[in-house]
């Protein structure tokens, strides 16, 4: 596992992508977090950014990533090793490559800054997890969709469902049924969007009521910020399981 | 030693083995020959288990292959066209099979690797590579673990007279160890003096699975290739 691993990783990371995208984000952040003279300002415009850009990069970076290393998967899957290894290797491969950008590009000038509090901790760990959600469902579409063009549009689909459409239909839905009680409803709803999980995450820790949006102000009026916070958690570890779990059991039966 | 037994895969519509039983011996020198889409590289790849057969089973050495991976020790793959990560070079290439297959008993195989001349350019990036280079690469890997058994899929297409020849002696020697190899190639004539069975594929069916002398008898034909036309004729005659 580890030695299929330390292949894939020694590819990644001399992908020249990786490393404009980890630039990306250190220039970024540090912008955001010289300018601001407000911490929990810089950190909001830094959480938008991260939940707008981050599963943009992932999905397009571990989508074709995984179209580019279909000749590396075929000469491995001919070879005495398990398909699950071969799997679970680029899985990790893709995942810590990117979270090594991500820590790189926001935890480090978020250090430096001193900016690493509770706060910052926590878009750090759920940064870190929407990459592994994102990977995943990337390595989803990747195995379903043989096309490469095709798979790639599906992607694109996938991020504009989480980052905008969700939203649009969710305050679609909270208009036209404002007339019933469907707070807690909301709650389960939001945590069909890992997006939304990491947003309502930080927030909670922010204390920016007025920012929260109405997903975030009912999470803490019906869960509190502990309890919140943990089914927030969970939701998100579910959401990393699930995606590479179907994708790899596709995985183990496909024709190559 | 590999026994294939009613193997059936569809792609789709497409039915690329249709109940495919047959097997393959030690010290025996396959030719699987067949029309474009015969189904001849879906049968090989069916060995290998990158093709996983809708009905039927196959096994290699009595143990059925399915969700099996360890035999996969014992094979060498050339593929049609092989492909490789463009970043690597030969080198590394090699090093990682080495690594990834870690068969620390055995002593790579690098005769290959020498006779192609190959070791002058290791540093060489696989993206740049010709279509016959690359050929070659993947003939060094298929030998390098001496495997028991070689699957040769168009082994001679895109490499020049000399390293065909190389390789053909390659094939030779190794079939000498008693070892099986099974080979496709359109090029029938290079392969007379190679094979000891054909195996005829045609629509994803097996139709004939003959040793060389059953199949010279039934066509009356020496060359492997006047045999295979004369075959196809009288098909369709029928």
């Amino acid at each position: 596992m580890f030695k299929l691993l330390k292949y894939v990783l020694a590819d990644i990371l001399r992908n020249r992508v990786l490393i404009a995208y980890t630039i990306l984000l250190l220039l970024l952040s540090s912008t955001l977090l010289l300018l601001d003279d407000n911490p929990a300002k810089a950190m909001l415009s830094l959480l938008n950014l991260v939940l707008f850009v981050l599963p943009l990069v992932c999905l397009m970076f571990a989508t074709i990533y995984l179209y580019n290393s279909s000749e590396f998967i075929e000469l491995l899957v001919s070879q005495p090793v398990k398909r699950k290894k071969i799997w679970m290797s680029l899985y990790w491969g893709i995942s810590v490559a990117l979270s090594c950008a991500f820590l790189v590009g926001v935890a480090l000038p978020m250090i430096l800054f001193g900016m690493f509090n509770m706060t910052g901790i926590t878009l750090i760990v759920s940064g870190t997890f929407l990459t592994w959600v994102f990977v995943g469902l990337s390595l989803l579409t990747g195995v379903w969709v043989r096309d490469k063009a095709r798979g790639i549009g599906t992607a694109i689909l996938l991020w504009l469902y989480f980052a905008l459409l969700f939203d649009g239909l969710v305050l679609f839905a909270l208009f036209q049924l404002s007339d019933y009680p469907i707070e807690k409803a909301m709650v389960v709803v939001s945590m069909f969007n890992p997006v939304d999980l990491s947003r309502i995450q930080v927030l909670l820790h922010l204390d920016e009521s007025a920012m929260m949006g109405y997903t975030g102000a009912v999470f803490r009026d019906f869960l509190g910020t502990t309890s919140g916070t943990i089914v927030a958690w969970i939701a998100m570890l579910v959401w990393i399981w699930w995606p590479i779990y179907l994708a790899g059991r596709r995985f183990v039966r496909k024709d190559l | 030693m590999i026994i294939a037994s009613n193997i059936t895969k569809h792609f789709g519509k497409l039915t690329a083995l249709d109940q495919v039983s047959v097997s393959f011996n030690r010290g025996t020198c396959v030719a699987l020959i067949g029309p474009n889409g015969s189904g001849k590289t879906t049968l090989i790849k069916t060995i290998l288990g990158m093709v996983i057969p809708d009905s039927g089973f196959l096994t290699f050495n009595d143990q059925n292959i399915l969700r099996s991976w360890q035999y996969r020790e014992k094979i060498g793959y050339m593929p049609q066209i092989g492909r490789y990560p463009e970043h690597m070079t030969i080198g590394q290439l090699f090093a990682m099979m080495k690594d990834i297959r870690n068969q620390q008993s055995l002593v790579a195989d690098e005769t290959l690797v020498h006779e192609f001349g190959l070791h002058q350019q290791l540093n060489k990036r696989l993206g740049t590579l010709s279509g016959g280079t690359r050929q070659k690469v993947s003939a060094c890997l298929s030998f390098m673990f001496q495997p028991d058994v070689l699957i040769l899929d168009e082994p001679t297409a895109g490499l020049d007279p000399v390293s065909a020849d190389i390789l053909k002696q390659k094939i030779d020697a190794v079939k000498a160890q008693g070892k099986l190899v099974i080979i496709t190639s359109h090029v029938l004539s290079e392969l007379d003096d190679l094979v000891t069975h054909v195996a005829y594929m045609q629509d994803g069916k097996l139709l004939h699975h003959l040793s060389t002398e059953e199949w010279h008898e039934q066509t009356g034909e020496e060359r492997l290739s006047r045999a295979m036309t004369h075959l196809l004729q009288k098909r369709a005659y029928v």
